[in-house]
């Protein structure tokens, strides 16, 4: 899932205390499961700022409402009539969430609740950690299931460095070295000889540089 | 709970146990108090201390609720939206949850409101969480004294009787 937390209140408050009507939207997606944007978060973000405003003197309404996605366009055109209402939109979708909103919605000013942090799964519960950066040419075949280009903190494909102690990446002492996880995982399983094959460079161009990246499958098109 | 500004939740009923009104909100100041009372345990001690027949203050007005891990943060603002002074959650002491985390998790949400209050300007202290035994009336009424004046030197809810909610 997308893995996301809510700005600090004040920065949030800053970007709508102008505004006259606000709709704080909540995401039924990621960011329910990640319990930072989901009907519940946009409730309490609501009460919150309508308390805030008390406090500070303004003049602005809040309420807040989640829908199914953000990020689908039949959800988007569900509550076109209820945006119509508000001068402003506070997003507690994801990036995609927000962008989406803009897009949809060309003369209501959006602006984001969250940090979207990345692609993540759960460790436990209320802990989040992403493991994913979507390279879009995933290697994950080669490197024992551990991501090289989430855990080495260089996105290095021939680690370790010369940083590497004792299993810890030289940035901290709290975070592990991915490649160390990658040789312990590939020895474990007695795979080390995916390490000693010579390989092409990875394909970057499919990365973040080549304009938007975009996924078609033509037989599901309408 | 409705906040028009007069009958809902003002507390001047005869036979208060608190003592007369001082600083804070001024001499007239009368807190409004909700609690969130845990069924299996502040709820049965409340009980236990009308039997007893033990004074505490009548601003505190009583909500119960089946665990203390029932109160969503989100009722604690409401609360404080609609026109509490304060909102305190009382659940079972540690380790004797009918639900096993059910105070626990309330504590911590608790904590979390208070961080959040402190983040937009509200004091803190407006909201507590406290563990009060079924068996012991004596505690409930103390800590419904307590915090009872620990709001009246705060003074009122900036929110009282304005109409937060749209
Ligand atoms: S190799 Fe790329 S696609 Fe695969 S897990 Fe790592 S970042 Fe994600
Ligand atoms: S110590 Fe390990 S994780 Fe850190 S940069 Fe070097 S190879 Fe990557």
């Amino acid at each position: 899932m997308i893995i996301a937390e809510q700005k600090p209140i004040p920065e949030i408050a800053a970007q709508v205390r102008q505004c006259r009507k606000v709709l704080v939207l909540g995401c039924g997606g990621c960011v329910t499961v990640c319990q930072a944007g989901g009907e519940k978060e946009a409730e309490i973000l609501a009460s919150a700022l309508r308390l805030m405003g008390v406090r500070e003197g303004w003049d602005t309404a809040f309420d807040s409402m989640a829908i199914t996605r953000q990020c689908d366009p039949e959800y988007l055109d569900g509550i076109a009539r209820k945006v119509a209402e508000y001068d402003c939109v506070l997003s507690l979708g994801c990036g995609v969430g927000v962008n989406f909103l803009a897009e949809r919605f060309p003369r209501t000013w959006v602006v984001p609740g969250l940090n979207t942090k990345g692609a993540g799964a759960t460790l436990e519960a209320g802990v989040w950690e992403e493991r994913c950066l979507a390279c879009g040419d995933c290697i994950l075949h080669l490197t024992g299931g551990i991501c090289p280009i989430v855990r080495c903190s260089k996105s290095l494909l021939n680690g370790p460095c010369g940083g590497s102690q004792g299993g810890k990446c030289e940035i901290s002492p709290d975070v592990a070295c991915g490649w160390q996880l990658i040789y312990d995982r590939l020895k474990q399983l007695d795979r080390l000889d995916l390490l000693l094959e010579v390989r092409e460079p990875k394909d970057w161009s499919r990365t973040h540089d080549g304009g938007l990246r975009r996924v078609v499958k033509e037989e599901a098109r309408l | 709970m409705v906040d028009d500004g007069t009958e809902a939740m003002t507390a001047e009923r005869p036979g208060g146990g608190g003592p007369a009104a001082t600083a804070g909100g001024g001499p007239s100041f009368e807190p409004r108090i909700v609690a969130f009372c845990c069924y299996y345990c502040a709820y049965s001690a409340a009980d236990l201390a009308g039997s007893m027949r033990l004074q505490y203050p009548p601003n505190v007005r009583l909500i119960e609720v089946p665990c203390s891990g029932r109160v969503d943060p989100a009722l604690l603002l409401r609360a404080l939206e609609e026109g509490a002074d304060g909102v305190y959650v009382a659940g079972c002491m540690e380790g004797d949850c009918h639900f096993q985390q059910g105070n626990f998790r309330a504590k911590r949400r608790v904590g979390a409101i208070k961080k959040l209050l402190s983040q937009i300007g509200w004091e803190p202290e407006r909201v507590e969480m406290y563990n009060v035994p079924a068996s012991d009336g004596a505690r409930f009424a103390q800590v419904a004294r307590e915090f009872t004046e620990r709001i009246r030197q705060m003074g009122p809810n900036p929110a009282r009787g304005k109409k937060v909610r749209s």
